[in-house]
């Protein structure tokens, strides 16, 4: 099959950006990304520099590849990573337009590959729950109901591609931060650091100019990992009843 | 001892309405919570109105002209009530305001394409409907509130008069139909929405909400522009 | 040179208890005035990195992804193993110990393997305080399974996710250090040499993927996790990216090189579809509870495997080995699919695979606790072929999937330059000739939170150390040669692609030090590949310049050191006159096909020396002494 692809050329961040036009023969087994690396070898081949593009696992868990297809976050296939996304999805003669991500949180650093540090600076922000290494108590003294538990794996699931972002139109972040929200929240074990999480969180979300979220289902449709607006609602949740829990002033660590 | 002793924690003391303030997710809630007095205030105004199909009682007087009369006659209550709304409107929309031009900000360079999966046009058009109700409901306290513009021998306290004149005086049908459908399109996503921002995310609430909210919506709006059409079509006249 | 293991003396089951006793500490006052580098934050790195920082040790992480949280230990799907003995089935630390020496084909060191059977418990407890959501039982215990033909349930697991929650926890604690500050973040950031002072690791060079710059981090010891090498075959289960040049760069440094031939080749990964592939995609072994893998007894039989009655299928596991079946070990199942292959009875357009059926469990259980059980390998499968295997049989061969060898390491994972350790898949030191399922992730873990905190202390608290002056000549060296190396890379300025080289190196290597291996093949690929290296370096194309993003120069990079690093594992397969694990010599195996090891000559451990450009490594012996355990044929009938 032959292909058009108008792919978004940025030789770094300063650089303005503009699309540049392709073809590519690719065949229906390829993933998307091999059709990328045939295209890649023939510009390197034709002295041309190929695309930049960011990828490692390409079997959808590692979250690192991501860009859009068509105005659509991973492509066409609903909750699939694009590393995961085959050319039988495509047909013959097809054009398709390569966007990075879009967000003023995630700078575009080369073509097709995006800084998303700001995610990690959220998980920063709260995304844990403190325990000292060696200091666990055995895993069995600590019951956790199987719904419960399997609704924290759920929101856990999240691989940190950025795609919510990328296709909220408001460029939101509440899913991603949601997930781990509701992730740790379900969690007997996440409970001492409940309130402190949703407040830093989301201060965090805020800080690194994701917009805001208005329900809208974008992301929870584009998400390869499933997560659904629940987690959001979660964040929500635990972020106001935390901003309206008593605060006790601690009386601090004794000094020993 | 003091290894890592710096403990990663939220500011301690702040007031807690400017914490709501700060954050999208605060004003989400403070917009859910504002959109919840507001829709109710629809939805009371929705019933009031529905007076104007029941003519007039045994004294010969228009009952919608008595509803409003007993609304007016509790000063403090009338005043109380529209201070309430006054400050709900202004909470909603400049909250409204500020999360547009965060969303502005928060993707400065937009997509040569981009399609949508799953939204609907009711949720995707929040802050435009949100607009639109915004410059009715102008039109419509200039209208029959203040008497201003588009009804012919505006008389004080006799609403059926003004409504039944003034729903069909030049451009108000227009105003009504668009502002209606604006008001609907708006509470659809916002009645839903506000589950969500509330932090009622159970998946079983949500569908329940979501489907409710689309009932809720649509009976509001088709209610409220059933009184334009039947003054237009001539079935409540003075 | 004799290498020191320095395993403890004493009973085995009390060596571990009487190191720590033994180990110095550090002054709290004085941690935040030693700097540990850790490279990789992978399961064993991002966990070492959380705990020395816990601790409060000045620590600097380096991952080449965007994120610490993309390291390639977030794919592993089955499980973790511990011996809890949860399901009362039996398990003890004693009988985990001897399932991963005998599964490991006894070439694996007493010592290491029993500390990690011991602390496999205490790492299902941290990471269960850490959040992460193991599957439970209705009563709110965790669950087990049984996994990779264990005989007790000691597998742990969240889904078929288990990698990637097990990742997650690790950097949500690696995180939360980031925040307190006792541990910098570089992301984005390769290591491309080892600084060594006087006979001591004190520091790497890095260089930014992004800028393109090349720079020196100083500390006081480093730890590399950074995986294994089994992208040397191109084709592999591994990430894009995963690669073996840090650990290359170390032996080129001093540090010997264990057990290189050791590769495990995984059998049940979805078939390669053309030459295009970039790279494999690994089917939990846990399909293999409840799929059958057969192949048609008739030779180039093209029916549609529904077609085909049950009286001309070939269970051959089930035929060849009655008592373990389809749950034989992963090396013996990969073999026999090879057989099967090589006879001409291979399924698929290219006749390289196998049918894993699950049409059996279906009928017997339903497609709905099939589904349950394996419903995100069914559509990852359905995605990659298009195929529906709840429909028709998947089809699977085998992969490379795993590096037991590694650097060599001591009982103390410091490798033999003092100050270096290496953690997690990049050692040689647990699995032998041959890794148990679920076990790559207990040894990343236990590497990373409960031996390296304690051993990289001892070693700090022993002092010794200069101070290294970031202009000292060792410093100015190993940055030039970085700087140099890319230098070199982009002025060839040839006419092939990086990954033209790489993929014909992955054929030579899989053709010829694959599954079966032959003196006659391996000399072939130790002609072939200097040859391959020599090319390279004359005529490959590298686009671009080095001070900006650049991802050709990052994999000419990985490759040319790949193109040294076969080598070594070509030669260390041809010096193993003997079968063992995932090391299979045609010349040496039993008359059913089984490997065939000569214990006399050869228990011990191939640890290579790095002897200057040009030059054959020389081999040093660790022998394996087993004081335990009884050396036994393995057998699985």
């Amino acid at each position: 099959m032959k292909l058009t692809l108008d792919i978004w050329r940025q030789k770094g961040a300063s650089d303005a950006g503009r699309f540049e036009t392709y073809t590519v023969e690719a065949n229906e087994h390829m993933s998307f990304l091999e059709m990328l690396d045939v295209l890649n070898q023939e510009l390197i081949g034709s002295g041309k520099e190929p695309v930049a593009f960011d990828s490692d696992c390409r079997e959808g868990i590692c979250g690192m590849c991501g860009f859009v297809v068509n105005g659509v976050p991973h492509g066409p296939v609903d909750n699939t990573t694009i590393c995961q996304t085959h050319m039988r999805h495509f047909h013959d003669g097809e054009r398709l337009r390569l966007e990075p991500w879009r967000a003023a949180a995630f700078p575009v650093l080369k073509d097709l590959v995006v800084d998303r540090s700001a995610f990690d600076r959220i998980i920063q922000a709260g995304g844990f729950i403190s325990v000292r290494t060696g200091s666990a108590v055995d895993s069995n003294a600590m019951l956790v109901e199987k719904n419960k538990s399997d609704r924290a794996m759920t929101n856990a699931a999240c691989i940190g591609c950025g795609a919510c972002v990328a296709s909220c139109p408001n460029a939101a972040a509440a899913l991603f931060t949601g997930a781990k929200i509701a992730h740790l929240g379900l969690l007997p074990q996440g409970q001492p650091e409940r309130t402190d999480r949703a407040l830093n969180m989301v201060a965090q979300m805020g800080k690194e100019g994701f917009g805001h979220c208005t329900t809208i289902g974008e992301c929870e449709a584009n998400c390869p990992a499933h997560i659904k607006l629940e987690a959001i609602a979660q964040m929500n949740g635990d972020f106001l009843r935390a901003v309206f829990a008593k605060r006790e002033e601690s009386a601090g660590g004794g000094a020993g | 001892m003091s290894v890592a002793t710096k403990t990663v924690t939220a500011p301690p003391s702040f007031s807690r309405v400017g914490v709501l303030w700060a954050s999208t997710v605060g004003k989400k809630a403070l917009m859910a919570l504002t959109g919840i007095l507001l829709s109710l205030f629809v939805l009371g105004h929705l019933l009031g109105n529905l007076q104007l199909y029941f003519g007039r009682d045994s004294t010969g007087a228009y009952l919608i002209n008595k509803y409003a009369e007993f609304l007016h006659h509790n000063k403090p209550l009338l005043y109380g009530t529209r201070t309430v709304l006054l400050v709900a409107v202004l909470i909603h929309v400049i909250a409204a305001f500020q999360l547009q031009l965060g969303k502005g900000a928060a993707r400065p360079v937009e997509y040569h394409q981009k399609e949508s999966v799953n939204s609907t046009v009711s949720s995707r058009y929040m802050f435009w409907t949100g607009v639109v109700i915004f410059f009715f409901v102008i039109y419509h306290l200039l209208q029959l509130t203040l008497g201003v513009v588009n009804v012919p021998g505006f008389r004080e306290g006799d609403v059926f008069h003004n409504v039944t004149v003034g729903l069909r005086t030049g451009v108000a049908p227009l105003f009504y139909v668009v502002g209606m459908i604006g008001l609907g399109l708006h509470l659809r996503h916002g009645l839903y929405s506000t589950f969500q921002s509330l932090g009622a995310g159970n998946p079983a609430v949500s569908q329940w909400a979501l489907k409710w909210a689309a009932v809720v919506a649509t009976v509001i709006a088709l209610v409220n522009l059933s009184f334009p059409l039947a003054v237009l079509a001539g079935l409540v006249k003075g | 040179m004799s290498l020191n293991s320095r395993i403890p003396s004493g009973p085995l089951d009390q060596k571990w208890s009487t190191a720590k006793k033994e180990m110095k500490l550090v002054n709290p006052a004085n941690k935040r005035k030693h700097t540990v580098i850790v490279v990789g934050t992978g399961l064993a790195g991002a966990s070492a990195s959380a705990s020395l920082g816990e601790m409060g040790y000045n620590v600097l992480s380096f991952a080449f992804q965007d994120s610490p949280r993309r390291a390639h230990s977030i794919a592993a799907q089955g499980g973790i193993n511990a011996a809890k003995n949860y399901q009362n089935d039996g398990d003890s630390v004693y009988r985990l110990f001897y399932d991963t020496i005998k599964g490991g084909d006894f070439r694996a060191r007493e010592a290491n393997v029993y500390r990690l059977a011991e602390i496999s418990a205490n790492i299902i407890d941290q990471c269960t305080a850490q959040g992460v959501p193991f599957a439970r039982e209705y009563g709110g215990t965790l669950a087990n399974r049984s996994f990779g033909g264990a005989q007790v349930s000691r597998t742990f697991y969240a889904r078929g996710q288990t990698g990637q929650q097990l990742l997650l926890g690790a950097y949500s604690a690696l995180s939360k250090q980031i925040a307190v500050g006792t541990v910098k973040q570089f992301s984005r950031t390769e290591m491309l040499e080892l600084i060594v002072v006087d006979g001591r690791a004190r520091g790497i060079v890095t260089r930014d993927l992004v800028s393109g710059k090349i720079q020196s981090h100083l500390a006081d010891a480093v730890v590399l996790a950074t995986g294994g090498y089994g992208n040397a075959f191109y084709l592999s289960t591994n990430a894009k990216g995963s690669n073996a040049t840090a650990a290359w760069r170390a032996h080129r440094k001093g540090a010997f090189f264990a057990n290189p031939c050791y590769t495990q080749i995984h059998p049940t990964c979805i078939p390669k579809s053309g030459d295009y592939q970039s790279k494999l995609t690994l089917m939990s072994e846990s399909l293999r509870n409840d799929g059958r893998i057969w192949v048609p007894k008739k030779k180039g039989d093209t029916r549609s495997p529904d077609q085909i009655p049950e009286a001309e299928r070939d269970y051959y596991l089930e035929r060849v080995y009655p008592s373990y079946g389809n749950l034989a070990p992963r090396d013996v199942s990969s073999r026999q699919a090879k057989y099967r292959c090589d006879e001409g009875l291979g399924v698929g357009p290219s006749g390289l695979g196998v049918y894993l059926d699950f049409s059996e469990a279906i009928g017997r259980l339903g497609q709905k606790v099939i589904a349950e059980r394996y419903g995100n390998l069914f559509d990852m499968y359905e995605k990659i072929t298009g195929e529906n295997p709840y429909q028709v049989p998947m089809r699977i061969y085998p992969a490379v999937h795993y590096a037991m060898g590694g650097l060599w390491v001591d009982y103390e994972l410091m490798s033999n330059l003092p100050g270096l350790f290496v953690l997690g898949e990049a050692n040689f030191s647990d699995h032998g000739a041959n890794r148990l399922g679920a076990s790559a992730l207990m040894q990343g873990l236990g590497d990373g939170y409960f031996v390296a905190p304690y051993t990289v202390s001892n070693y700090l608290a022993q002092g010794g150390r200069v101070k290294v002056d970031a202009g000292a000549a060792a410093v100015k060296d190993a940055e030039k040669e970085a700087t140099g190396r890319a230098e070199k890379l982009l002025a060839v300025k040839g006419k092939r692609t990086v990954d033209s080289f790489h993929r014909e190196l992955g054929n030579v290597m899989w053709e010829n030090v694959g599954m079966a291996r032959s003196a006659e093949s391996l000399n072939k690929a130790l002609k072939r590949i200097p040859e391959i290296r020599d090319e390279f370096w004359k005529n490959v194309s590298v686009p671009g310049t080095g001070a900006e993003l650049n991802q050709e120069l990052e994999k000419a990079g990985r490759v040319a050191d790949f193109l040294e690093f076969a080598e070594l594992l070509a030669w260390d397969a041809l010096q193993r006159n003997e079968s063992c694990g995932g090391h299979f010599r045609v010349e040496y195996q039993t008359p059913d096909g089984e490997a065939l090891r000569n214990d006399a000559d050869y228990a011990y451990v191939a640890a290579w020396e790095w002897k200057g450009e040009g030059k054959r490594q020389e081999l040093n012996k660790e022998p394996l002494v087993f004081e335990n355990i009884h050396l036994a044929t393995r057998s699985y009938k």
